[in-house]
């Protein structure tokens, strides 16, 4: 039933040992201590759960740990060292948050946005962070902070 | 200034101390993995010194100053301190926010909602900084030998211009720290603020953009367990039995077993709001394993009896019957429609509402109504508790700490002084987490367990618990005379089972009519109902500005001038003495929303809706411009004219109203939880819509009165009246009224 994994996770290697299907969401929170990573919906409805598999946005709580492989992953945690990663010295700027609970979801979201359409429009924002729910509904600014993000 | 007068008790002292050792001093240190850099490790002081319950000062000058009320995304955590620090004059970059555990031995009103905080924190928390200041003023006084009235303070420096001398904080709060507490106090005025009124970005912005771990979920404990629940599938349904051999067998899985939080008998308050006393209980190590294990229970669920609990609420001490039987949205709306016929309680009754029916030029009726809703707080419903022989230690998201130590209380059978709740961050909560049943459930747990163990829902279980917003419906009917003047107004309100009406039949227009009646009723169930976001105010808002809109097209007015000419009577001959209503703040707003939106020159390429509302002691006047794509609405903009005193941290206030405004857009197109055979029909965001990035306003302005006025709250006023206001914009854009929410229906998910 358990399976020694190995992963690259923020640039470091590591290694787990649990139940194969267990989604990366469920490893990075449980086993490895990386929580930034939400749990909103476990359906690939809200977007809380999003890291980047590679250059790409994915939703961790539909990602088997074992569908990883040797592809690295990014998580909130590991974006920036100091939080000095454009997207998120936009969110500062515009201080996006509310509760908060979304914010590491968009925000990394938003960055695999910014790596594929360097300048995206009001369109495209709209229909790549469509998936991403903010309950406290913090959308006027985080699509400001994305355009200050995009111009940086 | 109470506060700072009150002799902390052996209990508050023993707490202290025990919390001295590092949790109490630096809020980053006790969530798991949470180090402080060590940017913030050099600014920290060797010692500290602690001069009021909410303000410790440390030798280098660097200030803690308490945040007492739990945060769910409102910004008190930046806005209430700021308080403090203003009137202790210090710099807001000298400034460590640090969230206070409850503690109600030294910090008073400890709780979220009502969008009361600002209002209620205004004087003791000033009357804090200030009073810390005149310790440190008496400190300086008796170290240099001169009257204390000569010393001045200016960004956390102590001056005596005559002899020179100056000295920082740091130096005089140890010295200021024996003092006595002065009697009274000067506070500042609103001209001389400083940090009032100038905006400061939360403080807790890095921590989230940075994904530490600041909420419930993410609480971590060596030996902790995780447990997850099954509760019934319906509302009237509870456990018979369980089947659990299967689970108990998967990998990592502790125990299964049932749990009961509430004892029939227990006497509970008006936050004990409870759906399902008893529930399946899975434990194991990880979220996953639970998870999987919880998938293989078989559970037996039988019928609910009628049943009897005893509620000491807002109203006294009250027997209240829960209802057996499995509801459906379709025979709810049945028997609404029914009951909408009968008479009501007369709340309220002007004149001779009759007769000028009788004798009008014009009458008008109209029906509004409104399903429940789910809050579906983006952090499901979650709770650690570790609960030993001696002490229950309890951390989770949570409104109103206080409401719940009873419950916690009776069942753990310990004294309140040995249970302690630490207060985090919430991941959202708009009035579901005021009720505490998941502390309780987290608590039992633990201490049958006699382990550290983290409850934890999931989206499923959350949105299917209950505690919903209840469905609402009202007939509004007014009359007109011949020269198109409003002269009798009624509505007549209800719902399932809560009436919206009970505290609102003294708001506008009552008192700008002759003849006036409003009425209740209501129908009992066994579906379980909480605060929601501007409570009851959420559907009258929406319903009466609606209608308001149709009685001007009636009556050939504007809206905007219809409304100014009800609110001119209501100030110049106003009706009755109850009013709840400053008629002149109330025509304020709407002037400022018309001027701002160009209101009378319009807007050509848009179709407009205007409303206004006052709840929860804020005005708010709101115009939404709409365009038609495809036959959809698009939000181009929504204006807001917002009259709630002095604004504290305005653009955090301005981030809070954007909020409320697309919450209540999303609310009123798509918002709607429907029921089968006491089934909740929708369980997770692929069934239960909500607003996304596509569907928020183009733009927002959001303008605010200038005022001197004490400061009200911003986390529900501006939810209400955009009901109506795009209600009354759609209207234009269709020719088509809204009477039924959400006014989308039906539509599917986006995703
Ligand atoms: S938790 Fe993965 S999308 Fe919601
Ligand atoms: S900030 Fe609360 S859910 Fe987005």
């Amino acid at each position: 039933m358990m399976a020694k994994i190995n992963l690259q996770i923020n640039g470091k290697k590591q290694t787990v040992d649990v139940d194969p299907n267990t989604p990366m969401l469920w490893v990075l929170r449980d086993h490895l201590n990386l929580v930034g990573t939400k749990y909103g919906c476990g359906i690939a409805q809200c977007g809380a759960c999003t890291i980047h598999l590679g250059d790409v946005a994915v939703r961790s709580c539909q990602l088997p740990v074992s569908a990883v492989g040797d592809q690295a992953i990014t998580t909130i945690e590991g974006l920036s060292v100091n939080g000095d990663h454009p997207v998120q010295q936009a969110w500062l700027e515009h201080d996006v948050a509310q509760c908060g609970y979304c914010q590491a979801g968009q925000i990394m979201n938003a960055s695999a946005l910014l790596k594929r359409t360097a300048n995206p429009d009001d369109k495209e924002i709209e229909s790549a962070m469509n998936g991403n729910i903010c309950r406290c509904a913090t959308y006027m600014r985080i699509k400001a902070a994305i355009k200050s993000a995009a111009q940086s | 200034m109470t506060q700072v007068k009150r002799t902390i008790n052996r209990r508050a002292f023993l707490k202290v101390s025990a919390l001295a050792s590092g949790g109490m001093m630096l809020s980053f240190s006790w969530l798991a993995g949470c180090k402080p850099s060590t940017e913030e490790t050099s600014r920290l002081p060797k010692e500290w010194f602690e001069l009021s319950s909410y303000v410790k000062i440390g030798d280098n000058g660097v200030v803690t100053l308490m945040s007492p009320n739990p945060e769910f995304g409102q910004n008190v955590k930046t806005s209430l301190p700021m308080m403090l620090a203003e009137e202790l004059d210090i710099d807001w970059k000298d400034v460590i926010v640090e969230q206070a555990d409850f503690f109600p031995e030294r910090f008073e009103r400890q709780f979220t909602g009502g969008s009361l905080a600002m209002q209620m924190a205004w004087k003791p928390l000033r009357t804090a900084g200030a009073t810390v200041r005149h310790m440190l003023i008496g400190a300086a006084a008796q170290a240099w030998q001169v009257p204390a009235s000569e010393i001045t303070t200016k960004s956390g420096v102590l001056y005596h211009k005559a002899s020179g001398k100056e000295a920082g904080y740091g130096a005089m709060a140890s010295q200021a720290a024996g003092l006595p507490v002065p009697e009274e106090v000067p506070l500042k005025k609103v001209s001389d603020f400083k940090i009032i009124g100038n905006s400061k970005k939360n403080v807790e912005g890095l921590n989230i953009v940075t994904g530490k771990p600041l909420f419930t979920l993410d609480y971590k404990r060596e030996g902790m367990q995780i447990a997850m629940v099954a509760h019934p599938p319906a509302f009237g349904l509870k456990v018979k039995s369980v089947e659990d051999s299967a689970a108990k067998a998967m990998p990592g899985i502790k125990d299964v077993f049932i749990i009961k939080t509430l004892a029939d008998d227990y006497e509970r308050n008006g936050f004990d709001t409870t759906t399902f006393t008893e529930m399946v209980v899975v434990v194991g190590n990880t979220t996953w394993e639970v998870l999987n294990a919880k998938k293989a229970l078989k559970v037996a669920w039988e019928k609910i009896a009628d049943t009897t609990v005893v509620i000491a609420g807002r109203g006294g001490k009250q027997s209240v019957t829960i209802p057996a039987g499995l509801e459906s949205t379709e025979t709810h709306q049945t028997a609404m429609a029914e009951m909408a016929k009968k008479p009501g309680k007369v709340l309220r009754q002007d004149g001779d509402p009759k007769g000028a029916f009788k004798k009008a030029a014009k009458v008008i009726e109209r029906t509004y109504s409104a399903p429940f809703l789910a809050h579906n707080a983006m952090e499901p419903v979650n709770c650690f508790a570790h609960v030993t022989a001696e002490n229950a230690e309890i951390v989770g998201p949570i409104q109103a700490p206080e409401f719940i130590m009873q419950a916690l209380s009776a069942r753990l059978g310990m004294p309140r002084e040995k249970i302690q709740i630490k207060l985090t961050r919430m991941g959202g909560g708009f009035g579901q987490r005021a009720y505490g049943h998941h502390l309780v459930e987290a608590a039992t747990i633990s201490q049958k367990l006699n382990a550290p163990v983290k409850l934890v829902y999931t989206r499923e279980d959350d949105m299917t618990y209950g505690i919903y917003r209840p469905t609402y419906t009202a007939t509004y009917k007014a009359a007109l005379d011949d020269q198109n003047n409003l002269i009798a107004y009624q509505v007549k309100a209800g719902g399932i089972p809560e009436s919206p009406l009970g505290f609102a039949q003294n708001r506008f227009p009552a008192g700008a009519v002759d003849n006036y009646l409003a009425e209740e009723w209501e129908l009992n169930s066994n579906i379980t109902i909480g605060a929601f976001r501007a409570p009851r105010s959420n559907f009258l808002g929406g319903a009466e500005q609606s209608f308001l809109d149709e009685v001007a097209e009636l009556a050939g007015k504007d809206p905007i001038a219809f409304r100014l000419e009800l609110l001119d009577r209501a100030k110049t001959k106003p009706v009755g003495e109850q009013n709840d209503y400053d008629p002149e703040r109330y025509a304020g707003v709407l002037k400022l929303v018309r001027d701002k939106s160009n209101w009378e020159k319009g807007n050509s390429g848009a179709h407009r809706g205007v409303s206004a509302y006052f709840c929860h002691n804020t005005y708010v006047a709101e115009v939404v411009d709409l365009s038609m794509r495809e036959n959809k609405p698009i939000v181009e903009k929504v204006f807001a004219a917002v009259d709630c005193g002095v604004v504290v941290n305005p653009d955090a206030a301005t981030n809070m109203g954007e909020g409320g405004i697309i919450d209540g857009i999303g609310n009123a197109l798509y918002g709607e939880m429907t029921f089968r055979g006491g089934v909740p029909q929708k369980k997770n965001f692929d069934t239960y819509r909500m607003i996304r990035h596509s569907e928020a306003p183009k733009a927002i302005e959001i303008h605010f009165v200038k005022s001197e006025a004490d400061p009200t709250g911003l986390g529900e006023p501006l939810f209400p009246p955009i009901f109506g206001a795009l209600a009354n914009a759609l209207y234009k854009a269709t020719g088509k009224r809204e009477y039924t929410q959400p006014f989308l229906q039906g539509n599917q998910p986006l995703v």
